[in-house]
């Protein structure tokens, strides 16, 4: 008998406080996707990077094809037929698509790169896959979904027998989502091996063959998209039935809170994005702003937030102006921010996970007497909220970068709740978390609103609006092309607003 | 482009209508210039070298401090100025060694480690200093058959000693592999986000260990040219800050060799230019202000042609494997 493509016996690895893997094993064969599911901190990454050589397990095998590989080796499993597409993009932003694709492999003439034989390789590659590339392109200046292109051009490059995706879809609009998965398939049909990660339980449903749960660092179960559905799924995961379903009470809308009149704001590329928004957010609801990404909503919320100038118009909170490009007068004017990018703007990495929990307050009582901090207090508080958020970490004296992605987004929001001021701004509140966690997640946004918070909900995923939001703000280039109660809302009509399309 | 050429064609200008002026007395202060320049330009390869893969390097005063010392003290000892080379390059790399050791393996602060580089090599010097020593001869001036002939930069360009034509050849060799080798290619990726280049094979830590070392040889080169070559003796403190001034050069050529080598040339020039007004008497002013001329030259131009400044994103920050 043929032997597997990857084979994974017994990989256990461990970290100060924690068992990322505990004896884990798992078979891919050719042609197979296997959608590889787990909580945020499952162990996931960790058993993949593993495989990948990226990191050395403490104990256990990995065999490609048939044979074992060296741990911490990645230029070895690389060239063994592995390719990886990371969770974070492993691009360099400055260089050039070209020079991206060829590094570590670069085609040579004498001892200088052969450019010329790099440029007919990836447009050979390209049309191979189907997937465009200009390989003059800077990384930086491209869209997130050129960017996903050229990682995963990247990992295909060498003949790959093996491809691993570390969340490919987590920032991808659902269009550029469709056509990945479409890829997957074609891959496997030509007989590559798929490991996928994901938390997207549609996904999986769509496109695994076979799907193994991860908890806790150890195997719980082997299934396939056939013998069950996301619900079941769901459970596996979390180990407990999950409600993917939101239960929301009818909102007892107030009087306006926050209110945005003609806003206009530029983006990073000076480009206005925000071309004239109006929105009146009132106490006690939640207003769902949906869009494809990149139609201004991102620079909507940071002129809100005074993180990014503001052109034109004004952000109100009680009929008060806010001052502009003053994240702190606004916060202080009574805005809470979730905001869209945790690793820069949410947390601080190196601070501890009790320190990042107070960021916001740190300097008022209970956390600080004076001038002097209560260490106490903060450490009362960091207990008190790992548990009640339910935090995996060993520690709460851990640094919040030691945390795995949704454990991160669950300080932030436990952080920007436990003040509870009039409005709430939350964008992008559950990307790149686990089932378990989005359910808790939207269980706080609903009862911020019923404690008559004001809540901005901005989301890149349909869905997530159509559970959460009292009423939907739909943006499209730069404006909000409509307003529609939530119960009157038609999926298929929100989504032809979002696209652009007029009814 | 339009800008820089601007430039180019002023200096020509101005270096044209100076040697209608004076033929030999221009075409010696643009000698000088280059003399100047040269170790500048070195030291500054150095830090390009280590800071295009990420590692900070403040040590290059210390290195080359410290292979000058090493430089002339063998040479004195041995009567022999190749041993005295040999030896310089080799402490050189060592030194770069062991800045690769503290900022790699350690992890410590590159700022401390190249601190302590810069003691060290002061704490030593100072020490083993002893007054009175001579070399038999510093290395002497080639003269290249034929282009040494050509008026202005025959004398400018062709006529130096073996370890300026050698220094020139490393700086032109450096521009082409950082640009066109793979090597080149990885030690930028190292430099702007080491992960990207570890989850494609490459190894963050031995190219950081291969480009520090080979930094630190190359500052020795540029300690050596000082004591063995230009000047031919060596004092307490005898690099006078040059290490430090090429990392203000290095950043003025935005990390590009042959930007750097510009830099390097400009403020050479300024150097020599303050020289001959010192010698010349033109004008009536303390030498306090002439000596200070290249500086403000270099702050003047420095700060005219300063636009955005983006140094390799990763510099400084020690590298975890697995941490993407």
């Amino acid at each position: 008998m043929m032997s597997a493509l990857l084979e994974v016996t017994g990989v256990t690895k461990r970290y100060p406080g924690v068992v990322a893997n505990d004896n884990v094993s798992l078979t891919v064969n050719a042609g197979e996707v296997v959608a590889l599911l787990g909580e945020n901190g499952a162990g996931k990454s960790t058993l993949l990077k593993a495989v990948f050589g990226l990191i050395k397990p403490d104990s256990g095998e990995i065999k490609i094809g048939g044979t074992p590989i060296v741990f911490g080796d990645t230029a070895g499993v690389i060239s063994r037929g592995v390719g990886m597409v990371h969770q974070h993009f492993q691009l360099v932003p400055v260089m050039t698509v070209a020079e991206n694709l060829i590094l570590g492999a670069e085609p040579k003439r004498g001892i200088f790169i052969n450019k010329k034989a790099a440029y007919d390789e990836i447009i050979a590659l390209s049309k191979r896959y189907g997937l465009e590339v200009d390989p003059d392109a800077v990384i930086e200046d491209l869209p997130v979904g050129m960017q996903q292109r050229v990682e995963i051009l990247k990992a295909l490059r060498k003949d790959v027998k093996l491809l691993i995706l570390d969340e490919p879809t987590a920032v991808l609009t659902p269009q550029e989502i469709d056509e990945l998965l479409i890829v997957i398939r074609n891959l496997a049909k030509s007989g590559v091996g798929i490991v996928l990660i994901t938390h997207k339980l549609h996904e999986v449903m769509a496109v695994a063959d076979r799907v193994v749960v991860l908890r806790g660092g150890k195997l719980v179960g082997t299934t396939s998209p056939k013998e069950t559905d996301e619900a079941g799924l769901a459970q596996m995961m979390v180990g407990r039935s999950v409600v993917l379903q939101v239960n929301r009470t009818e909102a007892k809308r107030g009087g306006v809170v926050l209110e945005v009149k003609g806003l206009e704001v530029r983006d990073d590329r000076k480009i206005m994005s925000v071309k004239g928004v109006d929105l009146q957010l009132h106490k006690g609801e939640i207003l769902g702003v949906a869009g494809v990404e990149g139609n201004g909503q991102r620079e909507l919320v940071e002129a809100i937030c005074g993180m990014r100038h503001r052109e034109a118009g004004e952000v109100l909170i009680n009929g008060v102006a806010t001052k502009d490009m003053h994240p702190h007068a606004v916060h202080e004017a009574g805005i809470s921010h979730i905001p869209e990018d945790r690793e820069k703007h949410g947390l601080v990495a190196n601070y501890t996970i009790a320190d990042n929990l107070v960021l916001n307050q740190f300097d008022q009582e209970p956390f600080a007497k004076g001038w002097i901090r209560d260490l106490n207090e903060i450490a009362k508080n960091a207990i008190a909220t790992v548990e009640k958020f339910d935090i995996r970490t060993p520690s709460a004296f851990n640094t919040a970068g030691s945390l795995s992605g949704g454990n991160k987004q669950k300080v932030v929001v436990a952080r920007e709740l436990s003040e509870e001021l009039p409005v709430l701004v939350a964008a992008q509140p559950t990307r790149g978390v686990d089932v378990g966690s989005i359910e808790f997640i939207h269980n706080q946004l609903i009862s911020a609103r019923d404690k008559g918070a004001a809540v901005l909900l901005v989301s890149a995923e349909l869905d997530e609006i159509l559970s959460l939001s009292d009423r939907i703000a739909v943006m499209s280039d730069g404006k909000i092309v409509a307003i529609v109660e939530s119960k009157d809302a038609d999926r298929n009509y929100i989504g032809r607003l979002m696209a652009g399309l007029k009814e | 482009m339009t800008k820089r050429n601007g430039y180019f064609l002023f200096v020509a200008l101005a270096t044209a209508y100076f040697y209608s002026k004076d033929g030999d007395v221009t075409s010696s202060v643009y000698a000088t210039g280059a003399a100047f320049a040269l170790p500048l330009a070195l030291a500054a390869m150095v830090g390009i070298m280590c800071e295009r893969t990420g590692i900070v390097n403040i040590g290059i005063e210390g290195t080359m401090l410290l292979s000058a010392f090493v430089a002339f003290f063998v040479s004195s000892l041995t009567k022999n100025i190749m041993i005295g080379l040999i030896c310089a390059i080799f402490t050189g790399a060592m030194m770069g060694l062991i800045l690769a050791v503290m900022a790699v393996a350690w992890r410590m602060d590159q700022i401390i480690a190249g601190t302590i580089i810069n003691i060290l090599a002061t704490g030593l010097t100072s020490f083993l200093y002893v007054q009175g020593r001579t070399i038999p001869s510093v290395f002497q001036a080639i003269e290249v058959p034929v282009l040494s002939k050509i008026p202005f930069f025959g004398p400018v360009l062709f006529i130096h000693g073996p370890l300026t034509f050698f220094g020139i050849f490393i700086i032109l060799a450096l521009y082409v592999a950082i640009y066109h080798t793979s090597w080149g290619l990885r030690s930028r990726a190292v430099g702007e986000h080491p992960s990207s280049a570890d989850t494609a094979g490459v190894s963050v830590v031995r190219l950081r260990y291969i480009n520090v070392t080979i930094a630190g040889a190359i500052g020795a080169l540029a300690g050596s040219y000082l004591s063995l070559e230009l000047v031919g003796s060596f004092e307490r403190g005898f690099t006078a800050g040059k290490g430090f001034t090429a990392l203000a050069l290095m950043i003025f050529g935005r990390w590009n060799p042959l930007g750097a080598l510009g830099a390097a040339l400009f403020f050479g020039l300024a150097q020599a230019y303050s020289n001959q007004l010192m010698i010349d008497q033109v004008v009536n002013i303390p030498t306090q202000f002439t000596a200070i001329l290249p500086y403000v030259m270099t702050i003047v131009v420095l700060t005219i042609s300063a636009g955005k400044v983006r140094p390799p994103a990763a510099e400084g920050q020690p590298y975890e494997k697995g941490q993407a």
